[in-house]
């Protein structure tokens, strides 16, 4: 949230001469630091933890030999500056090695299990901004009222309870108690070995092939962990919304509008939103990034196979390649989302190149 | 005119959420597991490859033991007692080095292949050659990557020679080709998938012998085939219709990655999956009064202790060691913490192997160990620290042993941590006292004597890195026995040499041994023929149905 209200404050020093070709170079400049500061830290923390990952393959009961020859195959027996070249060179050209866990080529275990976090990230974000900017327009318009209370109240759940927690709950009552959904993964057995997914989005496949009852399985199965993401998003945006709203409302066009005797549904969601949208779909996109690199608790609790689930499991397994290449894809997206919102900002809002 | 301008607005945003709820509320009919397929919830987070040469994780086993055959197995009935498998008959040389199995004719791998003596010695062959984890139990008689293929050879299509380095007693010989290493794997197919290796100089062949492909993929013969393993998602089996034996009733057996006990519960009480592997106590108890529901049980070879490493001058201390077996409240651990998941066991054979000794003779005594402490010199007691996993039941049993030890002036810091990052800690012998478990390699009790008496170089370069060699102790008159027991050919006199050790090792050793690992399971009560084995390799699913 920082990183927006900071932007909210930045503007452009330069003249009008390509403002937009400035941002970009700077931006690739910040990117490329984040990357090898990423590529530094993922390193370092997997040096640091104290598990030898030979070890850790080759099990409680293996003789010292095996584990030498692993430790040999590994580059563990090299020094410290070597191994992070190899790490380096690896990771810079794209190779992610394979992974121990799965024994399956890093980018391939990546290429299926993150269609699975980005349907979930998608079916939150929708949700979360579905009902989170007419929630936050609701509170802005009737500020200090009940409603604005309510939303309010609805936000400071959404931020300060645990999300872990929030899942257990509502698996115990959707789940365990209403039975309205299903639980756990992403698909059930039934279907699994009948049906074929095409792009790894399971709604858009299903869809696509006709196969309807698959879509309300997958749809059974996607709702519970999507919404709960989704109020976490909402919280935000609903907040962000009500703030950006207030600020227009404010703002002299407003009362012009309402002068020229525009009836107030059109001046709140015909002016004010419009204005204000710009702003939000920065928030919307920033709030989209984190869902993606932030549902990997809720991953665990629901089974879901996503690149959360992934990387933890890499991470309790010390199976370092995966881990290097989940963090670096979710890095990755998170960089480019980032300039991507930032870049449709200034695109947008001719506020932010005026002098 | 705004307010109701507005009310229309939250009208319709209210509208919208209650239609969303009805919309996933709809339809009430959850899925039912389908008749022909067993789903099983369980945490099979270790498996890291299903290659028979190369799997030697407890999950794993429990695969692999489903898919393979072997040539002899555990009579799950009586596990001191061996029978055929692949193997309709063998016998035993006169000196004791010669092993000869006649194969059963007509048998078939999944593929469809046959099944020859060829493939049994190339298995072999290839365990050694690789040498993973699993291989020394194979190689400890004598097999080398040089002599294999002619101490492990067909010599006809339904006969395998196996020949031994020295005449061990012939129940040791054939419990250790119980073991999954020995597995046996599909020669032709395997072969398509071989791929290239440049030999090096820890590896002298130029090629892989499948394992790449085998690590998940599948060339046995056993009642199910493995049709796919996703690490941390799905194990599914299918029915291997060219299974010799009895075929299995069901097509499918699904395990599903679970990893808390509280999950598995609750698809178990919604019928999302049949049986749940990863049960606490707590979730146990619930299980077994849920009318639908029925749990089932049975001793498994791990078992739980605590050791001092040698290298603290206080741990070393003799009158230490045995006031440590006194500090410890068994009774309350086995009453709470380990309720209907493990049973009181103070020695190293668990219980249902050969030469498994039924002694607890420790109880909490606080008096007597001060006596003891006092006696070694440390009346007011000692600090020291405690490496223990932060998982239940370990921390829980944990902190009731630095309570206890405490009432006789013994300080303990626990240090909690990952179960792989205690293993480093413990292997590079840093640790003062390590609480944690054990199992043994394969079905005979030299797999524990060995581990836990043998220590033939005591510094920290030693290259036989038992659990005696991790906390520094050696113990050379017991080593001599255990050795001796491996040669000994009348089973009656071999049980009585390990109950020996097991009773000196009660008197003096730096090992406390606590409890003895029940595995336990819940099931949905349509689901027929459900046992737990007696090792970790004898969870059959086949012969279950719905």
């Amino acid at each position: 949230m920082s990183t927006v209200e900071r932007k909210m404050e930045v503007r452009p020093k330069k003249g009008r001469t390509a403002p937009i070709l400035m941002g970009v170079l700077r931006f690739l400049v910040v990117a490329i630091t984040t990357y090898l500061g990423l590529l530094a830290v993922t390193f370092f923390i997997g040096r640091v933890i104290p598990i030898d990952p030979a070890l850790a393959i080759a099990g409680d009961h293996a003789p010292a030999q095996v584990i030498e020859r692993l430790r040999r195959e590994m580059h563990l027996d090299q020094p410290l500056y070597q191994q992070f070249y190899f790490y380096l060179v690896s990771a810079l050209t794209g190779d992610f090695g394979t992974s121990v866990l799965t024994t399956n080529p890093v980018m391939d275990d990546i290429r299926r299990v993150f269609p699975a976090t980005m349907e979930l990230a998608t079916v939150g974000t929708i949700i979360g901004a579905v009902f989170g900017v007419p929630f936050g327009v609701l509170a802005a318009v009737r500020r200090n009222n009940l409603i604005d209370q309510v939303v309010r109240v609805i936000g400071l759940v959404g931020y300060s309870v645990p999300v872990f927690w929030l899942a257990m709950i509502s698996l115990l009552i959707f789940y365990a108690e209403l039975r309205w959904v299903a639980y756990p993964g992403r698909i059930d057995i039934a279907y699994e070995y009948t049906f074929t997914p095409i792009t790894g989005f399971y709604l858009l496949d299903s869809a696509m092939q006709g196969q309807w009852d698959v879509f309300w399985d997958v749809f059974r199965h996607i709702i519970l962990p999507a919404s709960l993401l989704g109020y976490l998003s909402l919280a935000y945006i609903s907040r962000m919304t009500r703030s950006f709203m207030l600020n227009e409302l404010g703002q002299e066009y407003i009362v012009a509008a309402r002068a020229k005797g525009l009836s107030e549904t059109r001046v709140i969601w015909g002016h004010a939103l419009r204005s204000a949208a710009v702003p939000l779909i920065t928030v919307i996109a920033l709030s989209y990034a984190s869902l993606l690199e932030g549902s990997v608790l809720t991953e665990i609790v629901f089974s879901w196979p996503g690149i959360g689930f992934y990387i933890t499991s890499s991470l309790r397994n010390a199976d370092m390649n995966a881990v290097l290449g989940g963090t670096i894809v979710i890095g990755t997206v998170f960089i480019g989302i980032n300039l991507l919102s930032d870049l449709l900002y200034r695109t947008l809002d001719p506020r932010t190149r005026r002098k | 005119m705004m307010i109701t301008r507005m009310n229309r607005s939250f009208r319709a945003l209210s509208a919208g959420a209650a239609l969303s709820i009805l919309l996933a509320a709809a339809p009430n009919a959850f899925a039912e597991t389908p008749k022909d397929t067993l789903v099983e919830g369980f945490a099979f987070d270790d498996i890291l490859s299903m290659d028979p040469a190369e799997a030697y994780e407890l999950s794993a086993a429990e695969i692999t033991g489903n898919t393979y055959s072997l040539l002899v197995r555990l009579d799950i009935k009586d596990t001191s007692k061996i029978q055929g498998d692949l193997a309709e008959s063998w016998s035993v040389s006169d000196d004791h080095l010669t092993y000869t199995f006649k194969l059963k004719p007509g048998l078939k791998f999944a593929s469809g292949n046959p099944i020859t003596a060829d493939d049994v010695a190339y298995s072999f062959e290839r365990v050694v050659k690789l040498d993973k984890s699993p291989a020394f139990i194979l190689t400890q008689f004598g097999l080398t990557g040089d002599n294999v293929t002619e101490k492990a050879k067909a010599t006809d299509p339904n006969t395998f020679v196996f020949t031994v380095d020295k005449p061990y007693a012939p129940s040791f010989v054939l419990n250790c080709l119980t073991a999954t290493v020995a597995e046996v794997v599909d020669k032709k197919l395997v072969q398509q998938h071989v791929k290239p290796a440049t030999p090096t100089a820890d590896y002298k062949y130029d090629n892989d012998f499948g394992n790449s492909w085998l690590k998940t993929g599948f060339a046995g013969s056993g009642p199910f085939k493995l049709r796919e393993w996703r690490a941390n998602e799905a194990v599914v089996l299918e029915r291997n219709e060219n299974f010799y034996g009895d075929k299995p009733k069901l097509t499918r057996v699904i395990y599903r990655f679970m990893k808390e006990s509280s999950a598995q519960r609750l698809a178990l009480e919604n019928g999302d999956i049949d049986i749940a592997r990863n049960l606490s106590p707590t979730d146990l108890a619930a299980v077994e009064k849920n009318a639908q529901l029925a749990s089932t049980s049975a001793p498994k070879g791990t078992i739980y202790y605590i050791s001092l490493n040698q290298k603290n001058p206080n741990l070393a201390k003799p009158e230490v060691q045995q006031a440590f077996k006194y500090l410890i409240d068994y009774d309350a651990i086995g009453k709470t913490l380990i309720k209907g998941i493990g049973e009181i066991h103070q020695t190293f054979e668990p219980k249902g192997l050969l030469g498994a000794l039924d002694e607890n003779p420790f109880k909490l005594d606080v008096a007597k160990a001060k006596e003891l402490l006092a006696k070694a010199g440390l009346p007011d007691g000692f600090s020291v620290t405690m490496d223990a996993r932060s998982i239940e039941p370990d921390t829980g049993i944990a902190t009731t042993i630095q309570q206890t030890l405490g009432q006789a002036g013994i300080k303990v810091e626990i240090i909690p941590g990952d179960g792989k990052q205690k293993l480093t800690k413990y292997r590079a012998r840093n640790h003062d006292i390590y609480y944690g478990q054990w199992g043994n390699d394969y079905w005979d009790p030299h797999s524990n004597a060995d581990t836990f008496t043998n220590n033939p170089d005591n510094s920290d370069a030693g290259t036989n890195k038992t659990l005696a060699w991790r906390n520094t102790w050696t113990t050379p008159e017991l080593d001599k026995e255990t050795k001796a027991a491996l040669f000994e050919i009348d089973t009656a006199k071999r049980t009585a040499m390990y109950q020996d050790i097991q009773k000196k090792y009660l008197e003096a050793s730096p090992f406390i041994f606590l409890y003895q690992q029940t595995e336990v399971a819940g099931y949905r009560k349509d689901v027929k023929d459900f046992k737990l084995g007696p090792s970790f390799d004898t969870n059959f699913v086949w012969p279950i149905s719905k």
